[in-house]
């Protein structure tokens, strides 16, 4: 799907070249033009600013190639990027999904009721865990899809529900793994290094991109990820198109909501216990991912390379800016000004599709 | 969710089979394209493909069908024709299963059925393109064609794109098409953009092809090309509705042509033996007679408020030129699409120009946005006033003098209550205008009464120029003929004023002047007491092609 956008042979295939009454002069050379409608462009600016915070936060801090700090970095942005792999596939169809920092905390909460207080086998509690996420999403779908509840505001209440509901279920206190210390081994251990000595990346990074990975092969090459795309490209066409047009929402809702289950677990198991008040913010954060990494709000376009490239981003800011002593005020400033450029840039890139 | 996955798993596999299958079809029917002699042995059954008797058809407030019938065989291009509002498109969309019918019956092949879905009526064989593209732009060529039943790998929740792309470029070559499958949609000049709608809806191995106005954006070659394709496919078999406003192209291409007229069915006639006088004879009806206004003595030795040269706008505003005078009323005749309202935005400044000069009491003037034109004292009354004219959830007093608000304020930027209830009360008077107060939200007024606001809005910025874009639209006989009185007062008051309409009795009733249009291009200027069939002709005309 993505690939067919920007192969560069596509513009040179010898049907192209053929048509009559197609006038070479109507517009600007095509490939150029592809490059800019395509998403490549913004992946790569995207790249370009996480290679430019890279080189400028090790040149301006010795401590930030530091192996512990570059851990810290990928922790940092595993479970916000985990979070914004779901989010890409419900901004792709064009709407929004505001609970999954709520849902995620829920998810964790859930996991932690299965495993400490019910005393479930582990896997069980995890399974758990991220079914919560999935019936959170899978509400959420069928609000919109049926019930025809903006995505905005259905996801709002989401939200303030599962907050609540994380609150409530927890007792208002922390759930500690205490006696499964395997499921921070799960998420803080490290395969890696039993394999390279010396090499000790935590495992979660590795779900991080194993997850990418499968949300990316979803999204390209699965009949859910085409009705993603169709859905945000022209929902009316794809319902024409005798498409069931709800049942997919509802489904990419569900999607998104157990990647914020998959969130949960590996936020609890990092911390070894479930934390009823953290998630706060994250949704941003993960909409900010999404959004930085190219994918369009208005829907039909985005990848899950830009969205795991823009979490990097967002955390390499935070933790650059952490390191150059800059106060954490200000920190949110900047990532809050980065994902309005972003934002514009997107509105730029449209605006001069529609011209041409 | 493994429960879940399941599910999807099993409904990917219906799917895919089914996608199968009809392409298996698909492949039969492509093998007619090419031998159109065996399928006529082949296929008599009967030569009826569809027919459509007494459908009833209302929206709020509109009847749009009544009892209103068709009839399509095999082999053969029924072009379907009409005025705009005749019901043509709400008559294939009832048959394309888009809109539900309120009465009537629909037999497909002999066989009556009742057609709920566009999935249904694709599954009985009829496919169609609608006006506006409908494809998703995102997407690339083959995948819009096949979207719905994507051909599937072996682990069915996977689409097989090179399956795809193979199907899409079979389909595409056995069409003659040079369109790579590849291609993003968004990426392919319009024209083609409609040929990969026609792909598609062929590729459901479609017997009933129903297209509404094809042709409409594109150039004569492309129509050339078009209307190849149509007729190999007619040889084939299929049965085409061609729905059209351009008359001149019904001999290239349609067998019979059906005339509608207010949503009931006129005639069928065979194309060889009718003139295009006849059949617009036919679209209009018998001419209600409309009494032409008046034009004032010495409207020519006016002052001429506003005149444009040559305004450009890509394709839908070629080289306009007109004038317009204090106190008259200038009508804009068309076919929906012509290009009228694109005159009247870029006028208005809404939509920027390619080139052409806009000159007001003789001085030239630089509209850029539709500020600029309510500085200059142009106002743009929009066809859709619900969306662009009126804030209906404020109340009228709000609503009129919403445009002047800065005359209305204090220090400070408090609002002169007292002074914007005054100005709002002598309009509700002046246009008398019913509502309880002035305190009553827009939404709760009747059409006729909003338009009036929106009027009201417009007279207190002290506009001299005022242009109404279909200005009765929606608004009940009673209220019309207020509206069209209010308009005459207007003129006498030496406002000047534009009038775009697609109702040709409200046209020859208002226009001291009438300017036709066709295609982006003015075709005639007519003098007031003009008839609706010198109209028609030079709205239908199609020159500007071979101009370009």
């Amino acid at each position: 799907m993505q690939k067919s956008k920007t192969d560069p042979e596509q513009k040179a295939a010898p049907g192209e070249e053929a048509v009559p009454g197609e006038k070479a002069a109507r517009a600007e050379p095509p490939r150029l033009r592809t490059l800019l409608r395509s998403n490549a462009i913004q992946t790569l600016l995207a790249f370009g600013a996480l290679i430019v915070l890279l080189v400028g936060f090790s040149l301006a801090s010795p401590n930030f190639l530091q192996f512990d700090n570059i851990v810290g970095i990928l922790l940092a942005t595993a479970v916000n990027g985990v979070l914004g792999l779901g989010v890409t596939f419900v901004i792709i169809t064009g709407g929004i999904d505001l609970s999954i920092g709520a849902v995620m905390t829920l998810s964790a909460v859930m996991a932690g009721v299965f495993i400490t207080h019910w005393q479930l086998p582990l896997p069980v509690g995890i399974l758990g865990g991220l079914l919560t996420g999935a019936a959170a999403g899978l509400s959420n779908g069928v609000l919109i899809a049926k019930l025809k509840v903006p995505s905005f505001i259905a996801t709002l209440g989401m939200l303030n529900i599962a907050k609540g509901l994380a609150l409530v279920i927890s007792g208002l206190r922390p759930i500690y793994f205490t006696d499964t210390p395997e499921l921070n081994e799960l998420a803080m251990g490290s395969a890696l290094g039993a394999v390279i000595p010396g090499f000790d990346v935590p495992n979660l990074v590795l779900m991080l991109f194993g997850a990418a990975i499968l949300a990316s092969l979803v999204l390209k090459q699965t009949i859910l990820g085409r009705y993603t795309f169709a859905l945000g490209s022209n929902e009316e066409a794809t319902r024409l198109s005798g498409v069931n047009v709800d049942r997919w929402k509802i489904t990419v809702y569900a999607v998104c909501g157990l990647f914020s289950g998959l969130a949960g677990v590996l936020i609890a198991a990092r911390l070894n216990s479930a934390q009823p008040s953290l998630g706060v913010g994250y949704e941003l954060d993960a909409i900010a991912a999404a959004v930085i990494g190219g994918t369009s709000l208005s829907g039909g376009q985005g990848t899950i390379l830009g969205t795991v490239i823009g979490a990097f981003i967002i955390s390499i800011l935070t933790n650059g800016l952490r390191i150059l002593s800059v106060p954490q005020e200000w920190q949110t400033v900047v990532t809050g000004s980065i994902v309005i450029l972003a934002v514009y840039l997107d509105i730029v890139r449209r605006g001069r599709r529609e011209q041409a | 969710m493994q429960a879940r996955v399941r599910c999807v798993v099993s409904i990917g596999r219906v799917l895919a089979g089914a996608a199968a299958r009809s392409m298996g079809r698909y492949a039969a029917a492509s093998g007619q394209i090419r031998q159109p002699g065996a399928l006529a042995s082949a296929s008599i059954m009967s030569q009826l493909l569809a027919s459509m008797e007494g459908i009833d058809k209302s929206f709020p407030g509109v009847r749009a069908l009544e009892r209103c019938r068709f009839e399509l065989s095999r082999g053969e291009v029924h072009a379907l024709v009409g005025e705009n509002g005749a019901g043509k498109s709400t008559l294939m969309k009832v048959l394309a299963g888009i809109h539900a019918k309120d009465a009537g019956r629909i037999i497909i092949k002999g066989r009556e059925v009742e057609i709920k879905s566009p999935r249904a009526a694709q599954q009985l064989g009829i496919g169609i393109i609608h006006q506006e593209l409908n494809l998703m732009p995102h997407l690339t060529v083959a995948q819009n064609i096949f979207i719905g039943r994507e051909p599937r790998r072996r682990l069915p929740i996977f689409v097989d794109d090179e399956a795809q792309n193979e199907k899409a470029r079979a389909l595409l070559t056995r069409l003659r098409l040079a369109i790579d499958p590849r291609a993003r949609v968004s990426d392919l000049s319009v024209a083609k953009q409609q040929l990969v709608e026609i792909a598609k809806a062929l590729s459901y191995s479609s017997e009933i092809l129903i297209m509404d106005e094809p042709t409409a954006a594109l150039t004569e070659r492309e129509i050339g090309e078009l209307f190849r394709i149509i007729r190999e496919l007619r040889d084939s078999g299929v049965g085409v509705v061609h729905i059209s406003h351009r008359l001149e192209e019904l001999p290239m291409i349609a067998d019979r042509i059906t005339v509608l007229r207010d949503g009931r069915y006129v005639d069928t006639l065979l194309t060889r033996s009718t003139t295009r006088d006849q059949i617009i004879q036919l679209m209009v009806g018998r001419a209600i007679y409309e009494r032409a206004p008046e034009v004032p003595a010495d409207l020519e030795r006016r002052e001429v408020v506003l005149e444009v040269r040559k305004l450009c706008r890509g394709r839908v505003v070629r080289d306009v030129s007109f004038s317009l005078r204090r106190g008259e009323i200038l009508g804009f005749a068309g076919l929906v699409g012509a290009g009228r309202t694109e005159v009247a935005r870029a006028i208005f400044g809404a939509d920027p120009l390619d080139s052409g000069e806009i000159w007001l009491r003789a001085k030239r003037v630089k509209i850029r946005t539709p500020g600029d034109a309510v500085r200059h004292g142009i106002a743009y009354l929009s066809e859709d006033r619900k969306r662009y004219g009126l804030n209906l959830g404020m109340d009228v007093e709000t609503n009129i003098v919403l445009a002047t608000f800065r005359r209305f304020l204090r220090r400070l930027g408090w609002v002169n209550t007292a002074k914007t209830g005054a100005a709002a009360r002598h309009y509700v008077e002046a246009l008398r205008i019913r509502t309880p107060s002035i305190e009553q939200l827009a939404k709760n007024l009747s059409g006729g009464n909003q338009q009036k606001v929106v009027i009201a809005k417009w007279l207190a910025a002290d506009t001299e120029v005022l242009i109404f874009d279909e200005p009765t639209r929606g608004i009940d006989v009673g209220a019309k003929s207020e509206i069209y009185h209010l308009l005459s007062e207007l003129c006498k008051q030496g406002k000047a004023i534009i009038m775009i309409s697609s109702e040709l009795p409200e046209i020859l009733r208002m226009s001291h002047r009438i300017i036709v249009m066709c295609e982006g291009r003015i075709t005639a200027e007519l003098p007031s007491g003009a008839t609706q069939e010198q109209i028609m002709e030079y709205a239908t005309q199609r020159h500007a092609e071979i101009q370009n």
